[in-house]
């Protein structure tokens, strides 16, 4: 199993009437509600949770892009990553991921990935976003119907990029470049493992069959309601003849809440529960699709319908519980319900939403420990006749520089120190 | 009496309403569509011979993945003309229809010599953005195209059931290709720089535009007015976005002074 820490990093301090006095937490969110000040320390705050996430084991920390959102605050989730890369040891940097039809020309992100993966030694796992119709249309302006074509041609010059050995010529329809030489190469050969976020559409099911990529369904409505969603994904992984069903051909974001008993997690963590599915998921309907972004086909398999988003602010927190929205309660509860989620879905790669909403980083933290202490190594082992499926994980140096000390022991030497991987 | 026909042209086949008998008419249809029983286009075949070709992605018409972008449109739809066998028409366009005519009108101003634009897209000005169309709410359209928001809404929810997914699936799909290729040339903002080329327009030009269009106000008319050399406008009272059918007979008349 991999297990990433993951943080969307919401803005905590969005007002108790937002909802009735805003009609979208995205896009045209009010920006008189962002405070620099504040933000300057919420970011402090994240960042150190996820280095907090490397100390205690996780696999992996997690971040991702989205544009104009008060529940996700990295427009550039890369300027994360390279923060990561100094302050984390360990684990992977998950970037899930850069939006490549958005960036001009995309060659940005083969050569911004290629220097996280080699800053971190070889830790990055990156991810391509088609994006959401808010930020790839909406807030980025692409047009609807183009977006996918503009998608695969950025995914063919990035890997063109990463993996041919002499400069080339690259004619597309919406980058022309005339010399792709990116300087410096990934680390990781022929280039980083790919996750692919996705939403239900069965073109991405295909891309990712076909390119060995994982995909991932970061859904924020728990792994119940993904059922149905990720069964098409492996009946297609069984259709397209795909050599073998890893679970690491999967991952799946879910929100989880560990408490020392199952009242205990109600009490610490249900408002926090709220703010986010109340405040942080307010996304007007007019800007979930533009017309043009879903294909024809994934129309017509009806998944958006079969896969429509529940009306959130009517959930209690049992509601959220016993619909699988949330894992939460003692780490026996939490341990119990991710075997169902792992085994149900058939998933290798799981990305945590421990912080969640408004959570303050002491409750998270005291989250996060328990889970890495008292759940994490009971689910180690779930799938152990994949233990060696190392296609969908980063593969790191065996011996990674470190940074110098900061502080009256900073001493660069001329020798780089080295820590061993693992 | 109007006719769903069908022809092929090189970027596919197009389905057409054909209908009438007197002058050559062709109208562009707006980001809506069009169909055979259009009050407006049996007005239309009272009194000229009238085709109406449907974009790619309308009704029949192939969807085509190489038209990307506003050159493609405006010289597939001179294509179609061709294949139709209809030499310099009147040339009618409303909204996302009006954008193309105008565009055919610049970028071959000796093959347009009749032009009438209504409520015509193509144009953006600084002070007066318009709506972000492919936000909007269904139940938020009217207001936007209708001066009569009652009636208009009436008009637009009559056999909808948005809750039975056996009308939701096609109901999702028809908008996805329509609204998706209209967004080729509309989203995010409806303008592909008709401003640089406008000047070239020679052809005779009635602007038709209703006095509560909310979707291009009454600015946009003057900047077309502004654009066209001898361009006449009528605005027409009482009527939205779409005043072809909230004023009818109002858009014949003006039609009718291109002779």
């Amino acid at each position: 199993m991999k297990f990433t820490w993951f943080n969307l990093m919401p803005w905590p301090y969005l007002p108790d009437d937002f909802r009735e006095k805003n009609r979208s937490v995205w896009v045209d969110i009010d920006s008189n509600l962002y405070d620099p000040v504040r933000g300057h320390v919420v970011y402090n705050d994240y960042l150190d949770l996820l280095e907090y996430a490397d100390t205690l084991g996780f696999d992996g920390v997690g971040i991702n892009e989205h544009h104009q959102n008060g529940y996700g605050l990295m427009p550039s989730p890369n300027i994360m990553a390279a923060a990561l890369t100094r302050r984390t040891s360990k684990a992977a940097v998950v970037v899930l991921g850069n939006s490549i039809a958005l960036y001009n020309p995309p060659i940005r992100v083969a050569e911004e990935f290629a220097m996280l993966d080699v800053m971190s030694g070889g830790r990055l796992v990156a991810g391509f976003p088609v994006g959401t119709s808010m930020d790839t249309n909406f807030c980025y302006g692409q047009i609807p119907a183009l977006t996918r074509e503009k998608y695969a041609e950025a995914h063919e010059m990035i890997i063109r990029a990463w993996t041919e050995d002499k400069p080339f010529a690259f004619n597309g329809r919406y980058n022309k470049l005339r010399h792709v030489n990116i300087w410096p190469k990934s680390l990781q050969k022929p280039h980083p493992p790919i996750h692919i976020p996705g939403g239900g559409s069965v073109e991405t099911y295909d891309f990712c069959i076909d390119n060995t990529y994982s995909y991932s369904y970061l859904s924020f409505s728990g792994y119940l309601r993904a059922k149905a969603l990720l069964a098409g994904y492996w009946d297609q992984v069984v259709k397209r003849n795909a050599p073998d069903t890893s679970p690491y051909r999967a991952g799946f974001a879910q929100t989880v809440f560990v408490a020392e008993t199952d009242a205990e997690a109600e009490r610490l963590y249900s408002e926090h529960a709220f703010y986010f599915y109340n405040r942080c998921l307010h996304v007007f309907a007019g800007f979930a699709d533009a017309p043009g972004y879903r294909t024809v086909k994934t129309i017509q398999s009806g998944a958006l319908n079969q896969y429509g988003r529940p009306e959130y602010p009517k959930l209690t927190w049992k509601d959220l519980v016993d619909g699988g929205y949330i894992i939460a309660g003692s780490p026996e509860t939490v341990r119990q319900r991710f075997e169902d989620l792992i085994k149900g879905l058939n998933v290798g790669n799981i990305f945590l939403l421990l912080h969640v909403g408004n959570m303050p980083k002491d409750l998270c933290m005291y989250s996060t420990k328990l889970f890495a202490e008292k759940v994490m190594p009971h689910l180690r082992n779930m799938w152990p006749e994949y233990e060696d499926d190392n296609r969908f994980w980063c593969s790191p140096l065996a011996e990674r520089a470190v940074p110098a000390p900061l502080g009256p022991d900073f001493a660069p030497t001329t020798q780089p120190q080295m820590v061993p991987a693992k | 009496m109007i006719e769903n026909k069908t022809i092929q042209t090189p970027k596919g086949m197009v389905e057409y309403l054909e209908g009438g008998t007197g002058p050559d008419l062709v109208f562009l249809h707006g980001a809506g569509g069009v169909t055979a029983d259009s009050p407006f286009l049996k007005a239309l075949a009272t009194k000229y011979h009238v085709r109406a070709p449907f974009l790619p992605g309308y009704g029949e018409s192939e969807d085509n993945p190489e038209i990307r972008d506003m050159l493609d449109v405006t010289l597939h739809t001179f294509d179609v003309l061709d294949a139709l066998g209809v030499s310099k028409p009147i040339l009618v366009g409303h909204s996302l229809g009006g954008m193309v005519a105008a565009e055919m009108a610049a970028v071959a101003p000796n093959d347009v010599d009749r032009l009438c634009l209504i409520a015509a897209a193509g144009l953006w000005i600084d002070a007066y953005p318009v709506p972000d169309m492919f936000s909007l709410l269904p139940r938020e359209l009217p207001e936007y195209l209708f001066h009569d928001v009652a009636a208009g809404t009436a008009m637009m929810t009559s056999n909808v059931s948005m809750s039975d997914p056996k009308f939701l699936i096609p109901f999702l799909v028809r908008n996805a290709r329509q609204l998706g290729m209209a967004g080729k040339l509309l989203f995010p903002i409806p303008e592909r720089g008709l401003k640089d080329r406008i000047h070239r327009i020679k052809a005779r030009t009635v602007l038709v535009w209703g006095d509560s269009d909310r979707m291009f106000p009454a600015p946009y008319a003057q900047a077309f007015k502004a654009g066209i050399k001898g361009a006449e406008l009528v605005s027409v009272p009482e009527a939205g976005h779409m005043v072809i059918v909230e004023q009818t007979p109002a858009v014949m008349a003006a039609i009718g002074r291109l002779g």
